[in-house]
């Protein structure tokens, strides 16, 4: 029943497109003011979509097994909680999702420009429209979410059990409002280069979509970087696979543009830049969708391999670049007023060499994660660009990076010249003698190593040092930039004081290093409703006669039936304690992996950081650049 | 001039990603090993599956005869299903079938020969398993295609008829 109202209601939901429309068209010549019927339309419209998504929701929680997502997706044993979030943790339920949100998000974006000129909010809306009946097609032709079933199955086949995590459950929503925050930019960055509202007025309003999206990308980004952590028991929080560098990328855009806005905001300059900018970011999000769901990569992400449904988002994401390259030659006049001048050292210049390091960073991103899929379907060549091509090529650049990145915010508009020279000075001779000390230590390079922490630890000083001068000025870009500093540390102390133990043991054995004693005691094991957990009891033994028992678990789901590990972490200020658990094949032995990880909390803290630098400038005025 | 130029440019590129992108679609993304490989054939020494005696790996290969070595068991499935085209197989005289037993006892493998026909030249039994380790093999059936001793191709999973047609090409 509840998937028979969902499925009609999307279809409402579609055909209340055309109303939107042809309002909406007829509203552009006629009158002055912006045609109430539009906005009724679009909430209805909104309306449908959330019934839609409920009928899901509900079908979920019945374990309405005549529907065929439900079936695929959902199994009676499963807790409530994971029988709500499994009603997204697939293809049809997040595309669902997706829509949900889009048309939510037109509809605040609707009341929240009344200030804005009225063809301009129109056009915006048009442009929206065009996605959201592209999705609404896509839903309705190749991923229906409310297929029916007949004869009604009585068991469901379960939810992927690495997908039956908390952090997993609001990863998803958390994303996407990122990801579809990122359409409404594109919308009216296209809007307003029909109706030539490319101006400072356009960009004090964009940029609070801008900041909201971007808050939204970076929890969700840290959400699932979590959950790898944990779940997968990979042992990192980042492993450059190629669907976390796809939500990676349209975050360096988004970024990118979140300072050439600031920039636009001041005076009309770098127009055509954020036009473009606005473009790749939402362009970038789709390609991501397109890589993840067509199934042309492979990953824990990709739900199915169909290639029609890749046809379709592959053909509507080129559709909409081509209209959009058409907006951008034909309309936009890409001359700037003549306040292009300012000085080489100067506010300006610093945002525009935060531009090129992103879209160095970008690049660097978007080569790794296409060019093997250009190399395999041109040389049938299978090549995998991993870790080590990153670090290489990011790292070095990180330098010059930061630096500019604790130099750049003291500088003025226009024209400037260094200020607090002293100060300057100072905190990179302290930067530099703290990180040979600590460097020191390790046997490393010892260069590289030392400028890199030396340029991070150099930005620490010179944020901190702001907060107790600028007290409340800029806090909000203040907090971020030191949250960004903090997070730089954390990743570079976590990479080099990172050590790691891999060995099999039997139950009752012992594994000796230098610096402590791994005892594998006993297993227990326990019924749960949904899975029977192995539980390994370890102590680990330090040298200082301190100890720690960590209990890793081995999960055996019963639907769909599927082995997972969960490692045991213990967690403080200064390091995380992993450990993993793994079957050997018909032995009696277990697979064992313990690591010593410093500073993990402060990666999760820093991000943290960051987005709360973000959403405070979006609260307060006051905060702001 | 210029803009248009730049603007013909961009397009391009990006009817030139569409087109790889939309070529990517429809390659499998499935990983199989490199399975043209021109190897060394492993040495074994096996009992023959008849009788006890051991069979040197060296005397069955001889260097002008291709030989195509299937892995098989009667408690393999597929192996039934490709059963048909080693049969058919066996009827080309350029080729001799060698099988190799993976893992099985002697009345389950004999009485699926009697069921379904016996396509080999000469079997021998791998009892353990690991002649089929040294083989590099994936599991049952998997079939190698040998010349002067070498591999000159392997067929992980069953043989298919396209498999047959491609082997009677080669040896041609």
């Amino acid at each position: 029943m509840a998937s028979l109202i969902g499925s009609y209601s999307l279809s409402f939901g579609l055909f209340f497109s055309v109303f939107i429309i042809f309002f909406s068209v007829r509203n552009l010549r006629d009158t002055k003011i912006l045609d109430k019927k539009i906005i009724s339309f679009t909430f209805t419209q909104f309306f449908f979509v959330v019934t839609s998504f409920f009928g899901l929701i509900i079908s979920f929680i019945n374990s309405d097994f005549s529907n065929e997502t439900v079936f695929n997706h959902s199994h009676t044993t499963k807790p409530l909680f994971y029988k709500i979030s499994g009603t997204w943790g697939n293809h049809e339920g997040s595309l669902l999702l997706w829509l949900l949100v889009l048309t939510l998000f037109i509809s605040i974006f609707l009341i929240k420009s009344s200030q804005q000129p009225k063809n301009y909010r129109i056009f915006t809306l048009l442009f929206q429209q065009i996605i959201i009946i592209g999705f609404f097609i896509f839903l309705i032709k190749t991923s229906s979410p409310f297929n029916y079933l007949f004869p009604t199955p009585n068991e469901g086949l379960g939810l992927n059990p690495i997908l039956q995590d908390p952090a997993l459950a609001i990863h998803p929503p958390i994303l996407y409002l990122g990801y579809v925050g990122s359409s409404i930019i594109f919308s009216s960055a296209l809007a307003a280069m029909v109706t030539s509202h490319v101006s400072k007025e356009w960009a004090k309003h964009i940029k609070q979509w801008v900041l909201a999206s971007w808050v939204f990308l970076t929890l969700g980004i840290l959400l699932g970087s979590i959950w790898a952590y944990y779940e997968l028991g990979w042992g990192g929080f980042w492993f450059w696979d190629p669907v976390e560098n796809v939500s990676l990328m349209p975050w360096f855009a988004l970024t990118t543009l979140l300072h050439c806005i600031i920039v636009l905001e001041k005076k009309k300059i770098l127009t055509s830049w954020a036009m473009i900018l606005s473009i790749a970011t939402f362009a970038l999000s789709m390609s991501g969708t397109f890589l993840v769901r067509s199934g042309i990569l492979n990953s824990v992400h990709t739900f199915a391999n169909d290639p029609e449904r890749g046809l379709f988002i592959l053909i509507f994401l080129f559709t909409l670049i081509f209209l959009s390259i058409f907006i951008f030659i034909f309309f936009h006049s890409g001359k700037d007023k003549k306040e292009n001048n300012f000085f080489w050292l100067s506010k300006e210049t610093s945002i525009l060499v935060n531009n090129w390091f992103m879209m160095y960073f970008l690049s660097v991103v978007l080569i790794g994660t296409i060019y093997p899929i250009f190399l395999e379907v041109i040389t049938t060549n299978k090549i995998s660009v991993g870790p080590p091509f990153y670090n290489k090529l990011i790292l070095p650049f990180l330098i010059p990076f930061l630096i500019a990145m604790a130099i750049g915010p003291n500088l003025n508009w226009v024209k400037s010249d260094f200020k607090d020279k002293f100060y300057m000075m100072i905190f990179f001779t302290i930067s530099f003698l703290l990180s040979a000390l600590i460097i020191k230590q390790f046997d490393i390079n010892f260069l590289v190593n030392t400028i890199l922490v030396t340029s991070a630890f150099f930005l620490f000083f010179s944020t901190l040092r702001e907060f107790f001068v600028k007290r409340f000025k800029n806090l909000s870009q203040n907090i971020a930039h030191f949250g960004f500093s903090l997070l730089i540390l954390s990743i570079l102390f976590n990479n080099i004081f990172s050590n790691e133990v891999i060995t099999n043991l039997k139950i009752g054995e012992t594994f000796k290093t230098e610096k402590f004693t791994i005892n594998f005691e006993n297993i227990d094991q326990e019924d749960e409703k949904n899975f029977k957990a192995i539980i390994g009891k370890f102590n680990i033994q330090y040298l200082d006669g301190s100890s720690d028992i960590l209990n890793p678990e081995l999960r055996i789901y019963n639907q769909p039936n599927i082995i997972t590990s969960e490692a045991d972490i213990k967690t403080n200020l200064f390091t995380d304690k992993f450990m993993t658990m793994n079957y050997v094949q018909n032995q009696e032995y277990f697979n064992i992996r313990y690591q010593v990880k410093p500073f993990m909390i402060w990666i999760w803290i820093s991000v943290l950081l960051i987005t709360f630098g973000g959403s405070l400038s979006f609260f307060n005025k006051r905060y702001e650049i | 001039m210029k803009s248009k130029f730049i603007s013909l440019i961009l397009i391009l590129i990006f009817i030139i990603t569409f087109l790889i992108f939309y070529k990517g679609l429809k390659n499998s993304n499935i990983y199989t090993p490199n399975t043209n490989l021109e190897k060394e054939v492993p040495s074994f020494e096996l009992k023959s599956f008849e009788n006890d005696s051991i069979i040197i790996s060296e005397k069955i290969f001889e260097n002008n005869n291709y030989y195509f070595m299937n892995i098989w068991a009667s408690w393999c499935i597929p192996c039934k299903v490709e059963h048909e085209f080693l049969m058919k197989l066996k009827n080309n005289e350029k080729i001799k079938l060698i099988g190799l037993n993976y893992k099985d006892n002697f009345k389950n493998a004999s009485s699926f020969l009697n069921d379904l026909g016996n396509p080999y030249d000469l079997i021998v039994s791998d009892r353990d398993g690991t002649a089929s380790i040294e083989w590099g093999a994936y599991g049952v059936p998997e079939s190698f295609l040998i010349f002067q001793s070498k591999i000159i191709k392997r067929f992980i999973g069953p043989i298919k008829n396209e498999d047959l047609l491609e082997i009677q090409k080669l040896i041609r």
